[in-house]
């Protein structure tokens, strides 16, 4: 029964294929048509999968509780100048880790990988403390400032610059390049891949980051979308608000699911880098 | 010109990353309120009360048993995942993708998606066990059932990474040996368990450290789904909600802190002692 057998690789092949994508799916596809429910399809004991009507007005009312469009704007505003200058600190890090002689190089490079160890909220109440004196609650640069030294970055920038063919730089030095040339003509362009690798991480980073937004904004009108989200749902606290509060979510997340689709394999290979050594 | 070039970055990680560990280690003997001008000084009172008091002993064992249990399911489900998704058909590059995305998406939209999935009167998952003829559990109520709900959402979001890291693991086991085992009569599973999972195991370990990193820093999660933190409060959040959440200790959240730090420094030279012996056929 050659027909069975193959039902049977193909049932064994791709049942563990879909079942894995629809535990992921599933839930957000919930989270996108529930954006669309109306109160009554949200106060109900009983699955409602398709709302009846589609009430596209939730987004409206998401909105007008918190000001979305405005926090769009802190978003892309914080992430795009937190994850660019980080890049740039990065390249310019490793490349003095990797090309410029330096006694005492490598403790500097330990010193700065050791930071992947420290997560965040370790350094919380004194940089809290400290941003505050400089006045720095409620602003741009309060958000960015205490989150652009980078150790991630750097380290993975580093291990990419290590593979540079040593020829091609040397045959610049001896053209007279200095460092700064090099970087930009040489160095920069042959590791564009992974240039983009960190610039997408860091992105993403950025994009999400919750704590530090949390405790330095006040203002609504200053918030990150992770914090004015959580605004939203602390405003729209009733059962009945779930439909707004979806909205919200969705709005939060759309982006970035947007972003992963079109970039994935970049993403994928950047957050998981160093995993497994060849 | 090495300076010029790596001073910005240094001094950058100098000022908000080592400077805050040691002024955490001052701030860890003073009884104060954040924004307060003046504080106590009180020695070690903090760390007596982290290691006597009960409450402590609690968020401790929360802690473990939340990293614990996330470790355990996302590698335990991601090896899975991985045996599931490492087959060369068409759509298993869109599988592998899928199942990573959760882990790019923000914390905070997550766990709001999953409030509401959770919610015992207008949830989803309510509205499926009502339907078979069962209550839904009190997941907010109980105590014991938040913790249960953060980590099943804490590994959904999470899973997609050890996954993905299984999976090129999986794919970087040599064809021969596999070979080799099947022509010697080895089946399915005797050949994982003998040759697959130990030439795994450098994986496994990086998976082990980057996911015991990654658990002991889970904060928004549980910020959004379980503000109070009842039964959900582990080192990261009762540091958060010591100094920002009303209890206004910004002293005994530094200490918190310090003690989360050490407990970092310990396993980071756990790992590189176990690095040094090259983990392998296990």
């Amino acid at each position: 029964m050659p027909r069975l057998n193959l039902g049977a690789t193909l049932a064994g092949d791709y049942l563990p294929l879909i079942l894995a994508t629809l535990v992921v799916v599933l839930p957000l596809a919930y989270m996108v048509l529930s954006s669309f429910k109306s109160p009554a399809d949200v106060i109900t004991q009983k699955l409602v999968v398709f709302p009846s009507p589609l009430r596209a007005a939730n987004y409206a009312d998401a909105a007008r509780t918190v000001p979305f469009p405005r926090l769009f704007l802190n978003s892309a505003v914080v992430t795009s100048i937190g994850a660019g200058i980080k890049v740039l600190l990065a390249i310019l890090t490793a490349y003095a880790l990797v090309f410029v002689r330096f006694p005492g190089r490598r403790y500097v490079f330990w010193a700065i990988l050791a930071t992947m160890m420290v997560p965040a909220q370790v350094s919380l109440v004194p940089n809290y403390v400290f941003i505050s004196q400089l006045g720095g609650q409620d602003t741009f640069w309060g958000i960015i400032l205490p989150g652009l030294g980078t150790g991630f970055g750097t380290f993975l920038l580093r291990q990419s610059f290590l593979t540079l063919p040593v020829s091609v730089l040397e045959a610049a030095e001896i053209d007279g390049a200095r460092h700064w040339r090099r970087l930009w003509r040489i160095v920069v362009p042959m590791s564009a891949p992974s240039i983009a690798t960190v610039a997408l991480v860091n992105i993403v980073f950025e994009w999400n980051d919750y704590l530090w937004p949390l405790v330095i904004v006040s203002k609504p009108d200053m918030m990150t979308l992770p914090v004015g989200l959580t605004l939203l749902s602390n405003s729209e606290n009733s059962a009945a608000s779930y439909g707004v509060v979806m909205a919200g979510t969705v709005m939060v997340l759309l982006p970035v699911l947007l972003v992963f689709t079109a970039l994935q394999r970049h993403i994928v290979t950047g957050l998981t880098q160093g995993g497994v050594k060849a | 010109m090495f300076l010029a070039f790596a001073a910005p970055n240094v001094a950058l990680i100098v000022i908000f990353t080592y400077r805050p560990l040691i002024l955490n280690i001052y701030y860890s003997t003073l009884n104060w309120t954040l924004g307060a001008p003046t504080a106590q000084a009180v020695g070690l009172r903090n760390y007596v009360t982290f290691f006597t008091s009960s409450e402590a002993r609690q968020v401790l064992t929360t802690t473990a048993v939340f990293t614990v249990a996330t470790v355990g399911l996302s590698m335990g489900l991601g090896l899975l995942v991985a045996l599931g998704l490492n087959r060369k058909v068409p759509g298993a590059g869109f599988a592998q993708a899928t199942v990573f995305s959760p882990f790019v998406l923000s914390g905070v939209g997550v766990g709001l998606a999953w409030q509401y999935l959770f919610d015992p009167t207008v949830g989803a998952l309510g509205a499926i066990l009502r339907q078979v003829g069962l209550s839904s559990p009190q997941w907010f109520n109980n105590p014991s059932l938040s913790l249960v709900m953060v980590i099943l959402v804490y590994v959904w979001k999470n899973l997609g990474y050890a996954a993905v890291i299984y999976l090129a693991g999986l794919q970087s086991v040599s064809r021969d040996v596999l070979e080799a085992a099947a022509i010697d009569g080895a089946n399915r599973r005797r050949t994982l368990i003998s040759i697959t999972l130990p030439l795994l195991s450098p994986t496994t370990f990086f998976l082990m450290v980057t996911s015991i990193l990654n658990s002991l820093q889970a904060f928004d999660l549980i910020r959004v789904m379980t503000p109070l933190g009842r039964g959900t409060t582990t080192l990261i959040y009762d540091a958060y909600l010591q100094a920002f959440g009303g209890y206004n200790q910004a002293g005994y959240s530094a200490t918190i802190s310090t003690v989360l730090f050490a407990i970092l420094v310990i396993l980071t030279l756990i790992q590189l002692v176990l690095l040094e012996r090259r983990v392998h056929y296990l």
